[in-house]
């Protein structure tokens, strides 16, 4: 059970943040969740959308250089300790997180963590063993 | 008080010198015409025969040799000689194609190293110095040239090669070196650390002898001023035999070239029409005295200008300007020679789009180099580590086609501007040629 993430190459200078965001807001999309990964020269934004579809159209109409990856989105109880449970799981099964970051949301008492494996079936089938909740992309437009 | 190595020569008048010029001209193009078939060819093609040229004057007549030829003849193809009479072969950086591979007979060596063992004297140098050569030795021409100078001049020679700074500042204040060789920018760099670690007062440099790159006069000032010593410029190209085919006197307007053994001419680059004194173009060379690698007319694609004022050196033989720029499009960065081709060949092998910009700078006296590439749909990922693994691939592709480390910088798409028509692909901040 995977959910689709937008990546999007931007270059690392002042401004290029705002215009993306501009082309964003001018199209309504709206993002429930967003990270950064920055190297000297270019940094590579992550998003999570309600429209995937539309959203890359916009991206690729705008110029930007986007890719659709698919990855993990967990459910864990907004509370200390609940994070060490979910990685302890991936780790003691020998998969690899590549990067991961978190949202939350003022519908539910819960926080999510969205997760980049190397396996995304196998850490579904632990994940779920384990009890520990996956959320789908229905789920995820509907937050 | 002007030191000479071989002052008959250096000073002799002008007629001394033509009628050398006119001789081994005439046995040149015949040792050419008859070993060269590669050469031969194109003289019937130009509907040229030894005959034809009975002196300097003839010269025009013959056709000219450039890079696209040393890349047609590679490897062996304008040699003269047999290989069993080669003793060396020296080399361009840059792969098959670019590279220059020339040879050497032991009578070339000798030549070549007394055109340098005359650049060492008239930067002041004589069997009492101590002459640290930091051009790097190996395939290059710059160590093995002034090495072979300086054993001539009959100077302690410290073969110290390139890199390891420490190293070379300790030997120069144990051993005492008195005259320095190397690039201007490592020289820049050498005297930097010096005064630094402030052991300025623990050298003994009185003189450096630079080349392989441009290097402007404000560069030659910095130097002077951080090394405490007199800077000589040095000009030479491995197709010709190396550093030393010029080089700068004393009154330092120009630097003299060695015309007993190489003829120059200034050329319009456009027509090819040799252009009179004074007149800036294309320096053209024919080697009138090498035995292997005889180059006839070889378009250097060096713009400058020659002069035949009189030098208050003594010194008789014609003088050029610094380079004042390039007929093609090469670039010459870290004292590599670098093509803009070199760099499209490789983004093309690599899935790189070919509209990229090559940004030239030099910082704190040295060279840097960056390529900017547009990142395309296919070399993108979520992953950092994959995009930086792509971005290292490129730039170890890079360095084993130039030689050199090219900084690469990933760029939006569409973000190089287009431009109609030729396409400015090269910002050269450094404004070696004003």
């Amino acid at each position: 059970m995977t959910v689709q993430q937008i990546s999007v190459f931007l270059e690392n200078r002042p401004g290029g943040l705002a215009e993306f965001t501009r082309v964003l807001s001018e199209n309504n999309i709206d993002m429930r969740a967003m990270c950064i990964a920055e190297t000297p020269d270019f940094g590579i934004l992550r998003i999570i959308v309600d429209d995937v579809y539309n959203t890359v159209c916009t991206m690729k109409e705008a110029g930007y250089i986007c890719s659709v990856t698919k990855v993990l989105a967990v459910e864990i109880p907004d509370k200390p300790g609940s994070l060490l449970h979910t990685l302890t799981v991936l780790g003691e099964s020998d998969i690899n997180l590549e990067y991961s970051y978190a949202f939350t949301t003022r519908k539910k008492d819960v926080a999510y963590m969205i997760l980049r494996v190397n396996d995304n079936e196998r850490a579904t089938e632990v994940l779920t063993e384990h009890g520990i909740k996956l959320v789908d992309q229905e789920e995820i437009s509907r937050l | 008080m002007e030191h000479y190595y071989q002052p008959e020569i250096e000073c002799a008048s002008r007629e001394e010198i033509l009628e050398l010029q006119n001789e081994r001209l005439v046995k040149q193009v015949k040792h050419v015409y008859d070993n060269v078939p590669y050469y031969r060819k194109k003289m019937e093609e130009a509907g040229v025969t030894p005959e034809d040229v009975r002196s300097v004057d003839d010269l025009h007549k013959l056709p000219f040799l450039t890079k696209d030829d040393l890349r047609e003849a590679y490897p062996y193809g304008l040699v003269a000689v047999p290989l069993e009479d080669c003793v060396r072969i020296q080399s361009t950086s840059g792969t098959t194609g670019r590279r220059v591979v020339a040879f050497y007979t032991q009578h070339d060596i000798d030549l070549w190293d007394e055109c340098c063992a005359r650049a060492i004297m008239a930067a002041g140098g004589t069997k009492e110095d101590v002459v640290h050569v930091s051009y790097g030795y190996g395939l290059f021409t710059g160590g093995p040239g002034l090495n072979g100078g300086s054993h001539k001049v009959g100077s302690l020679t410290l073969p110290m090669s390139s890199g390891n700074t420490d190293r070379q500042i300790q030997f120069m204040c144990d051993l005492g070196s008195t005259i320095l060789c190397c690039t201007p920018s490592y020289a820049a760099y050498l005297g930097e650390t010096i005064n630094e670690k402030g052991l300025k007062d623990k050298i003994k440099l009185k003189a450096g002898i630079f080349g392989a790159e441009a290097w402007t006069e404000e560069m030659r000032r910095d130097i002077e001023k951080s090394l405490g010593i007199k800077a000589y410029d040095i000009y030479g190209l491995t197709e010709i035999s190396g550093p030393g085919v010029s080089f700068e006197c004393s009154e330092q307007t120009g630097m003299h070239i060695n015309e007993d053994h190489f003829i120059a001419e200034i050329i319009n680059p456009k027509t090819g029409e040799v252009l009179p004194e004074g007149e800036k173009g294309e320096l053209v060379f024919t080697s009138i005295t090498k035995e292997a690698f005889p180059l006839l007319r070889y378009r250097t694609r060096d713009i400058c200008v020659l002069t035949r004022e009189k030098c208050s050196c003594g010194r008789t033989h014609v003088k050029m300007t610094k380079p004042m720029g390039r007929s093609d499009d090469m670039l010459i960065i870290k004292g590599v020679n670098v093509f803009p081709s070199q760099i499209e060949t490789v983004l093309l092998n690599k899935g790189y789009a070919a509209n990229y910009q090559i940004i030239v700078d030099r910082v704190n006296n040295s060279d840097t180099l960056e390529v900017q590439v547009e990142m395309t749909p296919e070399m993108f990922s979520d992953s950092v580590s994959e995009v930086s693994k792509k971005e290292k691939e490129l730039v170890d592709a890079l360095k084993s086609m130039l030689g050199i480390y090219a900084k690469v910088r990933l760029v939006a798409p569409k973000s190089i501007t287009r431009s109609e028509g030729k396409a400015v692909r090269i910002i050269d901040k450094r404004n070696l040629y004003q």
